[in-house]
């Protein structure tokens, strides 16, 4: 099972001092973060991608490039690569290049974006978002796995004879991962292509990643990839940590009160309850993580937010030790004595497909 | 025989409040016509007041509180609805709006319902087909043609040449309210399935 952290790359007031990073600190704190992630023994950074402010982070494979070079085993994705308003051609390309930069150590998550306004700067309409999604992502599935395509859609230019360049690192393509909150039609395309469904799984109850996650495992067996089981599932999560809950509720209070998204709604101790989100001791995050299970089944990626709402550089990095040192070794060890037989413990990434067709050539 | 589900929304804040006492005549209404033709009814009253801040949360975080679910569960699920404000600066109180805009926009299509209002003066009566018809059209719900405001005048007297009094025109709505459920075909299915994927893809011509 891999762990990891996925940042949206908020630029935010830190309500504790009233200070706000620069885009300059806040992307170095970024990179910081990751080789942090990666020092730490966790196996995944993922950067969601955002055209408007407060965010920074508008050119993922451009900044995954820089954390790929200074890392050697850290999995880098995207939470989400935006499927809708970004042209499937484009992504084909980077994504290909950046699986080359860093080995094969790349899968990205597809997503819609949910922001109005940013559509039509990119020439779509959000009223289309699903069969953008739909149409775009049919196209990159083809780009990655035929050396010429033809093709002709709804919502891009006609494509005759294209080869996407470069192919995808020993022709194995970047595995993908479809990001929903509450869309079956999402669950329904992660299953028809045995692509991995992630549950975002933050800020929300987690009803609607119950229902989503069983629909997405029904539908991947209906197509014929595995059992429901086997059905290639990953959470997000959002914790924040210290020795003693106390201390970990009283710091994180004014973070949480003043938040982006949730904030000024209500309570911590309310919106603890009815979200995954967990504010306490390790040991708390430990069985609040362990807990998801109950209610997806084994699963193969867990994602933390841990950097978001202001919150200092120091203090995450703080968090990331946390999780590093006392939190995930435990997970790992839980989650493998609880995994049936037969439940893969990873989702199909480069080097396992790569060394299972060699053994099969061989 | 089956039960009809009757669901009334009171907006009103004050502890008796007249919103809540026209609440509950319009339910007896049409619960004594509905009775008449020997249905079973069962009755429920979604005070929003107890629900204010959960509402108010709702819009901070974009899901609504496990009771407020509930709430809207039950207006949602029901086989006709009897919606009541108290009018705040000339239209239906804020927390009113806030409450059915957390509703589901398809959710309460062919819906009977009776809507109802009350105020200081009946200066503003015409709020009811002015704000809260428009409101239910846009939700597409089955709004019965009498509405029912109560001033504050109406609740001690008789009604002039002109107008019938408040428990006449109380009765008459609670009538075409409860014939109005009675005549609708009962139980709408929830439709859960996905659309599969092939007909998302022939949608677009991709196939």
């Amino acid at each position: 099972m891999q762990f990891g952290i996925f940042t949206v790359g908020d630029v935010t007031t830190d309500p504790t001092t009233g200070r706000t990073p620069t885009e300059h600190e806040r992307i170095k704190n970024t990179v910081a973060i990751a080789l942090k992630a990666e020092e730490v023994g966790l196996d995944v950074f993922a950067t969601g991608e955002h055209h408007n402010p407060p965010f920074v982070p508008s050119s993922p494979t451009t900044l995954l490039g820089h954390i790929a070079a200074r890392t050697e085993n850290l999995i880098l994705s995207t939470s989400t690569t935006l499927i809708t308003t970004n042209d499937p051609v484009k992504i084909a390309e980077d994504y290909a290049t950046l699986q080359h930069l860093a080995d094969g150590r790349v899968d990205l998550m597809m997503g819609r974006g949910n922001t109005g306004p940013v559509y039509p700067w990119f020439g779509q309409d959000i009223r289309q978002g699903i069969p953008l999604a739909i149409e775009h992502y049919a196209l990159l599935h083809k780009l990655w796995r035929e050396d010429v395509v033809d093709w002709e859609g709804k919502f891009r230019s006609a494509l005759q004879g294209f080869t996407s360049t470069p192919r995808p690192l020993d022709d194995v393509p970047p595995f993908v991962w479809h990001g929903s909150i509450r869309s079956p039609e999402i669950a329904e395309q992660a299953a028809y292509y045995g692509d991995g469904f992630f549950a975002n799984h933050i800020f929300w109850p987690k009803q609607h990643t119950e229902k989503m996650v069983h629909l997405y495992r029904r539908r991947y067996a209906h197509y014929g990839h595995g059992t429901p089981e086997q059905a290639i599932v990953g959470l997000g999560g959002q914790v924040f940590m210290r020795k003693n809950s106390q201390d970990a509720v009283r710091e994180f209070r004014p973070y949480f009160d003043n938040a982006p998204v949730y904030g000024h709604g209500p309570s911590l101790e309310e919106f603890s309850r009815e979200t995954p989100l967990t504010v306490g001791s390790p040991q708390e995050v430990i069985e609040r993580t362990l807990s998801f299970r109950d209610y997806v089944g084994d699963y193969q990626r867990q994602l933390f937010l841990v950097d978001h709402a202001g919150l200092p550089l120091k203090t995450v990095l703080e968090q990331l030790d946390i999780l590093g040192e006392e939190v995930v070794p435990v997970l790992r060890k839980e989650f493998a004595n609880l995994r049936p037989a037969g439940v893969p413990d990873s989702a199909p990434l480069h080097p396992a497909v790569l060394a299972s067709r060699t053994e099969k050539e061989s | 025989m089956q039960t009809l589900k009757l669901v009334a929304v009171s907006a009103g804040l004050s502890s008796p409040s007249s919103t809540r006492l026209l609440t509950d005549r319009l339910l007896q209404a049409a619960r004594y016509r509905l009775a008449e033709q020997e249905y079973a009814v069962d009755v429920q009253v979604v005070e929003l007041r107890d629900l204010a801040v959960d509402i108010a949360n709702n819009f901070a975080t974009g899901f609504p509180s496990g009771r407020l679910q509930d709430a809207i569960d039950t207006v949602t699920g029901a086989d006709g609805v009897i919606a009541v404000t108290p009018v705040f600066t000339a239209s239906y109180s804020g927390l009113f709006k806030s409450f059915f805009d957390l509703i589901d926009p398809a959710a309460l299509t062919g819906t009977p319902v009776l809507i109802g209002a009350t105020g200081g003066t009946a200066r503003h009566s015409l709020v009811l087909d002015h704000a809260l018809r428009p409101l239910f059209a846009y939700l597409r719900a089955l709004v019965v043609p009498t509405a029912v405001y109560a001033a504050s005048e109406d609740w001690g007297s008789g009604g002039d040449a002109y107008t019938e009094g408040l428990p006449s025109r109380i009765t008459r709505a609670g009538n075409e309210f409860a014939d109005t459920v009675a005549a609708r075909p009962a139980g709408r299915v929830e439709d859960d399935e996905v659309v599969p994927f092939e007909r998302q893809l022939a949608d677009l011509r991709l196939d």
